[in-house]
């Protein structure tokens, strides 16, 4: 056992001189190779950690919302569907919602204008989201004015703030009560923007969903299900741009390391030919390349993903914030919890060490194959 | 005394490197049960306020709340109007069941 250990020992000894003598192309490559390992691992823990925050915060969202469409675009819904929908069997109760975007000159940020079911702020006061607070420096007690639907100004005294820890939900959030809320926009007493349905048995949320279709044709039925299922696929990787920038940087790597790997410089080969004419094996001479190639990857598999988890966990991805801001004003200020998945770990350890290596082994196999004379001339 | 050899530079490094890839996920471990508790009463804020969607892409209604725009919204402005928000590149229209 130690026989075999020293000589592993006496291979990478070998094999970290041999890089070394290549000191800028070993260099080079690894800074690449880290790089993309650094961009395709914070893209995975950046996602999978807001997928699974998404999956927990997200679980006591409306069990059933029933928009009405007019033209294909939502309009909203009377108060005489809510009646309907109380009458069907199995529902247990329906409730009209209030909230909408308004549009705030002064920050020329959107905010989300939402009337709370319970403990509504009184009328002519507002409880904002950490987000608001921040685009308009304002703090509790501050009073902020909107022009209303007839250019009236419509005042609201800040009551409170909503926890900066819940940023990611409510960053936006303009609370006030529904007397300000009608006010503003001139929305009639007997309008809501959606409807919230509970169902009595889980199980039959779906029947509950089809009856609502059936007895009210113009409407459209948004379950939990759907909701969930909408944020299982942000930012996942085979969609959109992610895919797009993503499939480019790779591609381009796999060149670079196909290039590098497959294509034996001479120098290389005269230096498998030697090892050869001295009394090396065939075997030697793979088992110290592919150790060459292992260094390598693994170093820049160990380097990308640390580099990945400071940046998503400890730093906010602040590489993703401009991407993700857009052109929007407000934006979040959040912090992830670090829920990795080892096995995505594993899988990104698969897809980035493995083919590098491979690519190293076939190459040299051949070359070592050949007469050592034949190799150095 | 005695010279260090190549090797034990780098099996060294790669060593402290395994342990850090080991320690990111055992600290990771204990920040999520240490965010336990926000992590409940950001869920008892969505459930009391009946929120549906997270507050990451406030540019656009349908970026701000995709769950409940319809497959339409991005390109809503006039007939064969292209989607113009950024953020509509990153996040994918709801799936449909």
């Amino acid at each position: 056992m130690s026989n075999w250990f020293g000589r592993q020992r006496a291979l990478m000894d070998f094999a970290v001189s041999s890089l070394a003598r290549r000191k800028g192309k070993t260099l080079g490559l690894l800074a690449v190779y880290t790089v993309v390992v650094f961009v395709l691992a914070s893209a995975m823990l950046f996602s999978h950690a807001l997928r699974r925050e998404a999956a927990l915060v997200l679980a006591g969202t409306p069990e059933v919302l029933v928009q009405r469409l007019v033209a294909g675009r939502h309009d909203l819904i009377p108060a005489s569907h809510l009646q309907a929908i109380r009458a069907i069997r199995g529902v247990k109760s329906a409730e009209g919602r209030l909230w909408g975007y308004l549009f705030d000159p002064a920050a020329a940020a959107n905010y989300t204008l939402m009337v709370p079911a319970d403990d509504a702020p009184a009328p002519g006061q507002a409880v904002i989201g950490s987000g608001v607070a921040q685009v308009r420096e304002a703090a509790i007690g501050d009073i902020m004015s909107f022009r209303a639907h007839d250019g009236q100004l419509v005042s609201f005294t800040i009551a409170g703030i909503v926890d900066p820890q819940s940023a990611l939900v409510a960053a936006d959030l303009f609370l006030v009560s529904e007397t300000d809320y009608r006010r503003l926009f001139g929305i009639a007493a007997d309008r809501f923007t959606d409807i919230v349905v509970t169902v009595r048995n889980p199980r039959e949320v779906r029947t509950v969903a089809e009856k609502i279709d059936a007895a009210l044709p113009d409407t459209r039925i948004i379950l939990r299900d759907e909701i969930k299922r909408t944020y299982e696929s942000v930012f996942d990787w085979r969609e959109g741009m992610v895919l797009l920038l993503l499939a480019g940087a790779v591609l381009a790597f796999f060149i670079f390391a196909w290039e590098k790997a497959s294509g034996l410089s001479a120098e290389e080969k005269r230096e498998i030919g030697i090892l050869k004419a001295v009394g090396w094996e065939t075997g030697d001479v793979i088992a110290l390349k592919s150790l060459e190639g292992v260094l390598v990857s693994l170093t820049a598999f160990l380097l990308g993903y640390l580099a990945a988890w400071l940046h998503v966990f400890q730093w906010g991805a602040p590489l993703f914030e401009p991407v993700l801001k857009g052109w929007s004003v407000l934006y979040p200020d959040f912090r992830l919890a670090p829920h990795v998945d080892e096995l995505q770990v594993a899988t990104l350890f698969f897809f980035t060490v493995f083919p590098y290596t491979l690519a190293n082994v076939v190459p040299i196999w051949r070359a070592a194959t050949i007469d050592p004379d034949q190799v150095m001339r | 005394m005695s010279t260090r050899r190549a090797s034990d530079w780098v099996l060294g490094g790669l060593v402290l490197g395994v342990a850090a890839l080991v320690a990111t996920l055992v600290v990771s471990s204990s920040w999520v049960a240490t965010d336990r508790p926000a992590a409940k009463r950001r869920a008892e804020l969505v459930a009391r306020l009946g929120l549906t969607d997270l507050a990451l892409f406030t540019e656009a209604r349908y970026t701000r709340h995709p769950s409940q725009a319809d497959r339409h919204a991005a390109f809503q402005d006039h007939p064969f109007a292209f989607e113009h928000f950024p953020s509509g590149s990153v996040l994918p229209p709801r799936r449909m069941p």
